[in-house]
This record gives structure tokens, sequence and C-alpha cells, in this order.
């Protein structure tokens, strides 16, 4: 019983200091995402295996959740997620939508538990990925009428693989803060 | 206004989100593109692509040239380090060959192609990890438009659908998206061929069950989608088999092998012939060129080889035996008289002028050196 306390404990925000908002330099919210976008349209020309890691997603989980406010978040997230669709075939406003509500998820977690937690992180980028899997599918299918296959265990699969690389990654990201 | 505050974030989603449906749906509706927006993405992000390709090629070949040069040093006395050293510049030369190969490869078709066509280089991918689109490094200024086709020597590529001033998006004919009326080389079976997702498969619709499709024949395309040249390869039958209303047919697209570095965008295209029975970019063996006929032959060597040309010969040394100019005799002349043996006259002859020579029988005539005349033209 303690012990599950203890748990709770360390993942759940218990003072305001946990609370606080982290505070990123400038230019590594704006060089960030981009590097991430950059990444994602021409690494995989060399590497085709890179082309299901998903930073841009993982990136707007991490400041969203970093920041701890959900207008954050939704800007964030609606903002990578239009630059995204602008250097995609499809019509503007799948990625952002998309995307703008990971933020708002992200956000709205990032103000309850411990984001700073590796565990959390994980789990955090798992979930995240399948949902803006699913959502994506559900768009495309619905309102662009594509017929985009959606396999769950190949998503639940690379949902792993991009949580694990999410979590070399913040820590990479912890660095650029105030 | 105080419900509003209370729920702001919410409210601000809940605008976020109905902001872009609308401007979801409008495209969706209007079939438009809100190209402002992609233009200045596309724009912004080109150079520094350019920038990162250029980056990387200087960063291998530097790479390429520091292991080599500390490879040398320690040639001498290190021979393992030797042998890696000059396997990696084996491989390197490899890749360079075969980038020059492709170079002249895509030089060599663009020469004989009839097609008007504008050599472009992949310099990214999209965004989507589910669509097949690559950026390459030629616009609007170069003359690329919306809906032109894009291929390779070994077959079609995509088409363009959106060309920026620097750039242009290439939808593959690998995704989902993508459709293009294809027929088959050897039953001539016509289908719409259609994209999968995947980099190594396509799938050829609407062939019925009835129609014969062999495993490992040419498809090509017909020219009817207004988008693709008729007679341009796309790919080879990597199975057939019988579905539920239309038969199930998967090509292996020939465009895609090898990687995709170097494309061709047609910029006026013209209609071809599908070809007969031989697949397209084999390997087809020349003959080597005909010997110079103007040239003289050596004395003793056979210079004619028809009955026409032995025939030719044997008047010429006819009327050599009898002092006659074919061409030149009047009406009325005595002919030559073609039933004279040449060579017992011209043994005959020499026995005459020396009359210790050998016997008659043995002697043999020099071989003419004279010019066959062209085809069409009697002898005289």
């Amino acid at each position: 019983m303690s012990r599950d306390r203890d748990l709770s404990d360390q993942i759940l925000i218990g003072s305001a200091r946990e609370r606080g908002v982290a505070r990123f330099r400038r230019w590594g919210l704006i060089a960030v995402p981009l590097l991430a976008i950059l990444f994602q349209v021409y690494v995989p020309r060399y590497y085709e295996s890179l082309r299901y890691l998903e930073l841009p997603l993982l990136v707007t989980v991490y400041f969203a959740l970093m920041r701890r406010s959900q207008i954050a978040g939704i800007f964030i997230g609606a903002g990578i997620g239009l630059v995204q669709d602008s250097l995609s075939p499809q019509p503007i406003g799948v990625f952002g939508l998309d995307l703008t509500l990971v933020g708002y998820f992200a956000a709205s977690v990032g103000m309850r538990i411990d984001v700073e937690h590796v565990l959390i992180r994980f789990v955090l980028a798992f979930t995240l990925f399948v949902f803006h899997q699913s959502f994506y599918w559900a768009l495309a299918r619905a309102f662009l009428g594509q017929r985009v296959l959606f396999d769950l265990q190949h998503t639940a699969i690379l949902g792993l693989l991009n949580a694990a690389v999410g979590i070399s990654l913040y820590h990479f990201l912890d660095k650029l803060k105030e | 206004m105080d419900l509003l505050s209370r729920y702001r974030n919410v409210t601000v989603l809940a605008l976020v989100i109905f902001a872009q449906l609308i401007l979801l749906g409008y495209q969706v509706k209007s079939n438009q593109d809100i190209r402002l927006i992609r233009v200045w993405a596309v724009t912004a992000v080109t150079p520094i692509a350019k920038l990162i390709d250029t980056v990387r090629g200087g960063t291998v070949d530097s790479l390429g040239r520091y292991v080599n040069l500390h490879n040398l040093a320690d040639e001498n006395q290190q021979l393992s380090k030797d042998v890696g050293r000059l396997k990696l510049e084996n491989q390197y030369l490899k890749s360079e060959l075969r980038s020059a190969d492709r170079a002249v490869a895509l030089g060599a078709f663009q020469a004989r192609d009839p097609s008007k066509t504008l050599p472009a280089r992949v310099i990214g991918l999209s965004t989507s990890a589910s669509s097949r689109v690559v950026f390459i490094d030629r616009g609007s200024l170069g003359g690329v438009m919306r809906g032109m086709a894009v291929i390779t020597p070994d077959g079609i590529v995509g088409k363009v659908i959106a060309a920026y001033p620097t750039a242009s998006q290439v939808l593959l004919l690998t995704d989902p998206t993508f459709a293009a009326g294809v027929i088959s080389q050897k039953h001539r079976v016509r289908g719409t061929l259609v994209g999968l997702g995947q980099t190594s498969k396509c799938m050829v619709e609407y062939i019925q069950n009835e129609e014969k499709v062999d495993a490992g024949e040419w498809f090509y395309t017909t020219g009817d989608d207004g988008v693709f040249p008729k007679g341009l390869p796309v790919g080879t039958v990597a199975s057939a088999q019988p579905g539920q209303q239309d038969q199930m047919v998967y090509l292996a697209p020939s465009g895609l092998q090898g990687g995709l570095e170097e494309v061709l965008v047609i910029l006026e295209g013209v209609h071809q012939p599908i070809p007969e029975g031989q697949a397209p970019g084999s390997t087809v063996h020349l003959q080597t060129p005909a010997p110079d006929e103007t040239a003289p032959t050596e004395p003793g060597a056979p210079t004619m080889s028809t009955d026409a040309d032995r025939m030719r010969q044997r008047y010429q040394r006819i009327g050599a035996a009898e002092n006659h100019t074919f061409g030149q005799g009047l009406p009325g002349s005595k002919p030559p008289d073609f039933n004279l043996d040449p060579d017992a006259a011209a043994a005959k002859a020499r026995a005459a002028a020396t009359p210790s020579a050998a016997p008659a029988a043995t002697a043999k005539p020099t071989a003419t050196t004279t010019k066959p005349a062209p085809a069409g033209v009697p002898a005289q």
C-alpha cells in the first residue's frame, strides 16, 4: 500500500514547485520543431526505415507537456501540424487538427502529473502516437476518402519504437531549458 | 462572458479545431488548394534542402578522403587497415561509378527519347509517412507544371502534383491516390494502375478474371490518362490471381528499382508504340559495323561473296582477257565472248609471253580490287 503511495507521489504533482512551467530558449522553440520537420522530409530519403519516426509528433508532445498550458499546447500542435501539412500532398489541416488535439491532451496531462518521469514520458509518447495514427486514419478516410490502411499491431510496434526514441530525444531537449 | 473565461481552454481548442475544419472542408469541397501557404513553406524549405544535400555530399566526400589519407599513412605497417581502406575506397568508387552510370544512362535516354524532357534531382520526401511523395529540384521557373509525367530510363515514376518556383512535388506511382492507364505487352489487356503505399508493389485494377495476364509480363502506359505518353514501361507482373470480381494483378514498378536519385520530367510528351516482344531496357547486342568497302583488299582474299558478285567478277576477267572495256562498245560492234574461260585465257597469254613459265593449268588469276557497284546498278 505504501509502495503504491510512493509511486503515486512520484508521478503526481504534489507541490507548486513541480507545477512550474518550463521555459526554453527562444531559438529552441522555433529551431527544434523546424529541425524535426526537416528530419522527416529529408532523412528518410537516405534511411528508408526512419520514415516511420514521427519527430514532429514527439516534439509537439514534449513542448506541450513541458509548457503545462493547454492553450500553448493547442497552438504548438496547430503550428507544427500546419507546417507539416504544407509539405505533404494532402489538404492543409489534416496534421493540423491531429497535432492540435495531441498538443491539448499532452498539456492537459502535463498539468496533472510529473512529466519528468521517464516511464510517464514513455507511456505518454506511446499513447499519443497511437492516438495520432488512429485520428489521422479516421480523418483520411472520413474527410479525404483515402484508402489508408490501419494495422493496430503495426501501429503499436511503431508506437513503442517512437516512444523509445522520444525518451532519448526528451533527455536531449531537457538541456535546452533555461 | 464569464462562462467563456471559465472554459477558456476548451473554447480556444474548439475555435482552433473549427477554423481548421472550415479550412479542410473548403479544400475538400472546392477541390482547391491553399497554394500560398504551400508556396511559402516549400520556398522556405528548398534552400535548406539543397544545403543539406550539399553538406551531406561534401561530408561523405571529406570522410572518404580522410579515411583514405589516414590509412595511407599506416599502409606499410598495418596491412589489415590497408585492406579496410581499400574496401572503403572500393565502396566509395562503386557508389561514384553507379552515380556516373545513372547520369550517363539518363543522358542517353534523354537524347534518344522523342519526348522533350527536363532532368531533375530528388531532394526530399513528404512529411506524411503514408503517402509516397518526393520533392524534385526543378520547379515552375524551369518549365515544370502540375500534371507533368516524371520518368526514369527504366520506367514511369509518378506525376507532378504541385509546381513551386524552385521545386516540385511528385506523387509516386506507389502512392494510394495514384492512378494511370496501363496495357500489357503480350496480351494487350488494359487496366488502371494504382499504388498501394508500398515501395515495391503496385496493383492493376479492372482486369477481368477471364483475361490472360502472365507473370513477368510487361505493362506499358496507354496514354489515355492525359499524363503519361503511350508506350512508357511501367513494370512487370509480380503475381496475378483471380479475385472476386476482377483479377488481383500486382506489378513490380521498374522505374523505382535501384533507388530514386535522378529523374526526367516530361515537358512535351510524344506517344510511342508499345514494343513487341522485347522487354524494355534489356541488353541489345549490336553487330559490329561492316568493313569499309572502299578499302583495297589483300591479293588472294575473297572480295565477293554472292553469286551476282562472282558473276560480275567473271565478266570483268573476261573483259580483261579480251581487252574489252565494258560500256564503250558501239551498237553493232562485236560483243566479248562470254563463253571464254578467263582462267585458261589468262594462262595462255602468260605462256605466250614467257615460254618457260609453269603450265597454264596451274596458273591463278590475280584478284581484282575494283570497287563493287552500288546495289541496283547493273554491271557493264
